[in-house]
């Protein structure tokens, strides 16, 4: 039986974390070098936790499918990071980083992790201008800021529009020193394919080598995930093409609970897809919607060019609904938009699956420099995959899935209900409840690594102090080898095939998007439930992998993901369904105002849905956290 | 609908570092000119599947020009002809119907091939162990703003930082040099004021490593010309006269 206890420290909820790293067990610093920890994932949470661990002392193995751990995909965010420093003297502070936080994720999120998390963010800023991030200056050398969505405050620091990437390279260049140091262990390559337990306790991981394609074991005293988000469920996502489920749902599989995946946010400013080979989708910074006005044509059957639509002919939907927001509205609020006018086919662009974010009236007023100074990089971007020039021609865009804010459930300590297993950044559920704020992933990320995992981890360790890492010639390492082998193996050995993997992905993708995308409903969700069984069926039984399962296999790779893929999307389905209130980035259509906005139902769905896995033939079982506010009042936002 | 191409492809296909690999002559039908030279590369793969021919590897991941992954010799040219452009950022757009596309893996000894056009860079990685860091654990650091870090300083950095680590450079010079990535890496830490203290060490570390791997820079310039990210040539010239400083400045205190 499954109990849910998150941990949180009593007191007040600005000394809990203090109270919190006073009370955990600690180990004594002679003692750490007797501990293996496995690390999986180099992104921003991965890198600054294998790093930290190792500064601390402990043995790190880390692994990733990359080549270098600097590619993982944490180096795509262009915005920033948050943090409260107050800097600008503009009223910040860690209380109220805090509060937009929850505000933000619409009181879905638990109140004592985002608040450590506003209190550690101004300790992720020092660190990171001490390993040299480029971070944007002023004259005078000090710290640059700007501001954010959801925030009436500038606290977003910034490196150019490759914030992700610099913070990426400080992390990675800290993991660096440790393997030059012999304190972290690297396997590059390496494709994590399940988490191993022992007496209840997670002891390791099994890989494949994607070179030589060997299966092996590997052991440690505890198990760190830090290993993304869900977002390819979707196929087209702004996720990067690797990206994937497989290590929190093998965890899941092996008994840690998954919680709300049904919250993902959905982007408003991507640009649409160009044709039917569409492989992933580019985010635009919303930025561009400080300038860019947002409309479509009145007229469904609108064949003109957009410079020859008449003004009094064009539908600036946004403008028209929300007068005092405007093209400025949340992304949920914008998303949604999009898809209606959509739907009812007044889309732009050769398949009419975008709308027109227009920068003319900026040139007019501010004249062709002003907007090139603020947004040249992304015209440029922009021109380069569409081959038009949004100078002369309106942008096209379409809302994308972009982050995911559900994920292994986690205590306060970043324990997943496995004990020994801890997940951490995109990977777990904790931090931003049913919507995530712009620049807040790479902070959670950070303070994940940097600041939480460090002090909470000793508490689990420390009474194991004098055990063994369980040797990989156990039992159960050798069984989880032979098993995972052979599910491997059993895709090269099909004869008969029709389609390969990307086909099946893309049908999935298509489901998921449909029925469980910006907008669910009851009918939509149990249609979506009988669908993906029968797309799954047919996946395992059908799926053509052609070449060996002994050396490099990028198809083979790809499998074992999209298999997995096929299986969480029908829990993400039913977490949609069972949850009858809309929040964040859950818009259930039987849960809105009369103004069609997002109606939260707080007496029946203030909790986290953590589901439990049991067994293929079997339902899940949903466990709740009750969510309580005592410091934040819960609100209904309005953005009319 | 998007224009179509017909394109007749030459693609290095090569099992492995040690077999000696021949080109894949096939014809390319029906590529929309909005897709990037990677979904082009997906077509030709989900192609080759339905005729139960293994398809081509190539390695990729954001497809957004940021993680590096990518990159491949298009036509000769590390990344393809559009400048300041990585491979999936490339569209098929700049190319015409009826030409003829030869694609390679990237050619140096030191980026051995793994298979068809993915190959191996990890000497990158061990240029960057050898020293390519700040020393500055967890929680040991001073308040941010107390290093006052001038405006210019800090965009010089970030020019450097910029080199996202594809090693196109390195494909794209006649010596397989990999002077332009080890400057970038350097120039990033060593223009700051964190960067200071183990400014020499560094250096000197670093271009040794990079000596162990890569041939000499005999100043071509062919790899600023290639990089996605034009980084400057100006920060090889930085490393030089760094290097050269770190000779004397290393040996004891005094000569500092």
């Amino acid at each position: 039986m499954v109990t849910l206890d998150a941990k949180i420290p009593d007191g007040p909820i600005a000394e809990k974390w203090d109270n919190h790293k006073f009370s955990v067990k600690l180990v004594n610093p002679a003692n750490k070098r007797k501990f293996d920890v496995i690390v999986v994932g180099t992104g921003l949470a991965g890198a600054s936790a294998a790093a930290s661990l190792a500064e601390l002392g402990y043995n790190v193995k880390v692994f990733t499918y990359h080549d270098s751990p600097r590619r993982a995909h944490s180096i795509a965010a262009q915005g920033g990071i948050n943090a409260a420093k107050n800097y600008r003297n503009d009223g910040d502070s860690v209380h109220r980083l805090f509060y937009d936080t929850v505000k933000g994720g619409d009181y879905r999120s638990r109140e004592a992790n985002v608040h450590r998390l506003a209190q550690v963010s101004v300790d992720i800023i020092d660190q990171c201008a001490a390993q040299g991030v480029p971070f944007a200056r002023e004259y005078g050398g000090l710290l640059a800021n700007r501001s954010f969505g959801g925030a009436q405050v500038s606290r977003t620091f910034y490196a150019r529009g490759q914030t992700g990437q610099q913070l990426l390279i400080g992390a990675y260049q800290a993991l660096a020193a440790q393997i030059a140091a012999g304190k972290v262990t690297l396997y590059n390559r390496s494709d994590v394919l399940d988490v191993v337990k022992k007496d209840g306790e997670a002891v390791g991981i099994v890989t494949r080598d994607m070179l030589t394609g060997e299966v092996s074991a590997h052991s440690g005293h505890a198990v760190v995930l830090a290993t993304g988000g869900y977002g390819n469920v979707y196929y087209l996502s702004t996720n990067a093409m690797m990206c994937n489920v497989s290590a929190s749902w093998r965890a899941h599989r092996k008994g840690a609970l998954f919680a709300n995946p049904c919250y993902t946010q959905i982007h408003p400013t991507c640009i649409p897809a160009a044709d039917e080979f569409q492989s992933k989708l580019t985010l635009m910074s919303e930025s561009l919607r400080n300038d860019g006005r947002i409309w479509v044509p009145r007229d469904m059957d609108e064949g003109r060019s957009a410079d020859q639509i008449p003004e009094d002919e064009r539908y600036y939907y946004l403008e028209e609904k929300y007068p005092s927001f405007g093209n400025l509205v949340p992304r949920d609020v914008a998303s949604r938009n999009a898809k209606t006018v959509v739907d009812e086919g007044r889309g732009v662009g050769d398949l009419k699956n975008g709308v027109y974010l227009d920068f003319a009236a900026a040139i007019a007023r501010d004249g062709v420099e002003a907007v090139k100074e603020r947004y040249g990089n992304l015209f440029d971007m922009y021109e380069r995959i569409t081959g038009e020039d949004p100078y002369t021609v309106p942008m096209r865009i379409y809302p994308a899935t972009h982050y995911t804010m559900g994920g292994l459930w986690v205590d306060y300590n970043l324990m997943t209900t496995v004990p020994g297993l801890y997940a951490l950044g995109e990977a777990n559920f904790s931090d931003h409840g049913a919507n995530r704020l712009g620049a807040s992933a790479l902070m959670q990320g950070l303070a994940d690594g940097y600041f939480v995992l460090p002090y909470t981890i000793g508490d689990y360790l420390a009474p194991k102090l004098g055990d063994s890492a369980v040797p990989t010639d156990d039992p159960v390492f050798t069984e989880a080898v032979q098993s995972n082998n052979d599910r491997t193996r059993q895709w090269t050995s099909k004869t008969g095939g029709t389609h390969g993997v990307e086909h099946y992905h893309r049908e999935l993708g298509k489901i998921v998007w449909e029925y469980c995308g910006m907008a669910r409903n009851e009918a939509g969700l149990q249609k979506a439930l009988s669908e993906i069984p029968a797309l799954r069926e047919e996946f395992r039984k059908n799926v053509k992998v052609l070449g060996s399962p002994d050396g490099i296999n990028t198809m083979l790779e790809k499998v074992n993901r999209v298999d997995d893929f096929m299986e969480f999307a029908e829990l993400k389905v039913r977490d949609a369904l069972h949850r009858r209130e809309s929040c964040g980035g859950h818009f259930r259509e039987e849960s809105q105002t009369p103004e069609g906005e997002a109606l939260r139902d707080d007496e029946n769905f203030a909790y986290v849905g953590a589901w439990e896995w049991n067994g293929e033939d079997a339902e899940p079982t949903m466990h709740k956290e009750e969510l309580t506010f005592e410091n934040v009042a819960l609100t209904q936002r309005s953005y009319k | 609908m998007s224009k179509m191409l017909n394109l007749k492809l030459k693609i290095w296909r090569q099992d492995g570092p040690k077999d000696s690999g021949a080109f894949l002559e096939i014809d390319a039908p029906g590529i929309p000119e909005d897709a990037s030279f990677l979904e082009m590369l997906d077509v030709v793969n989900e192609r080759l599947i339905e005729d139960d021919v293994e398809p081509v590897t190539f390695a990729h991941d954001c497809r957004e020009g940021i993680c590096g992954t990518c990159g491949v010799m298009i036509n000769g040219q590390a990344h393809g002809p559009e400048r300041a452009t990585a491979t999936c950022q490339l569209h098929m757009r700049k190319f015409n119907d009826g030409d003829e596309i030869v694609i390679e893996p990237w050619k140096a000894q030191s980026f051995p091939v793994l298979k068809d056009l993915m190959v191996d860079r990890r000497a990158f990685d061990r240029i960057v162990e050898a020293g390519g860091y700040i020393s500055a654990p967890t929680g040991t650091v001073p308040e941010a703003n107390e290093i006052l870090v001038p405006k210019e300083v800090a965009e010089t950095s970030m020019d450097a930082a910029a080199c996202i680590g594809c090693g196109a450079c390195v494909a794209a010079c006649p010596n397989s040099a990999a002077q332009l990535f080890t400057s970038a890496k350097l120039a990033h830490l060593n223009v700051l004021p964190q960067g200071q203290p183990e400014r020499w060490k560094r250096t000197e570390s670093m271009v040794e490593t990079m000596e162990d791997f890569f041939g000499a820079c005999t100043n071509h310039g062919e790899c600023h010309e290639a990089c996605p990210k034009e980084v400057p040539l100006d920060f090889i010239a930085m490393m030089n006269r760094d290097y050269v400083k770190s000779k004397t400045k290393n040996r004891s205190l005094t000569s500092q």
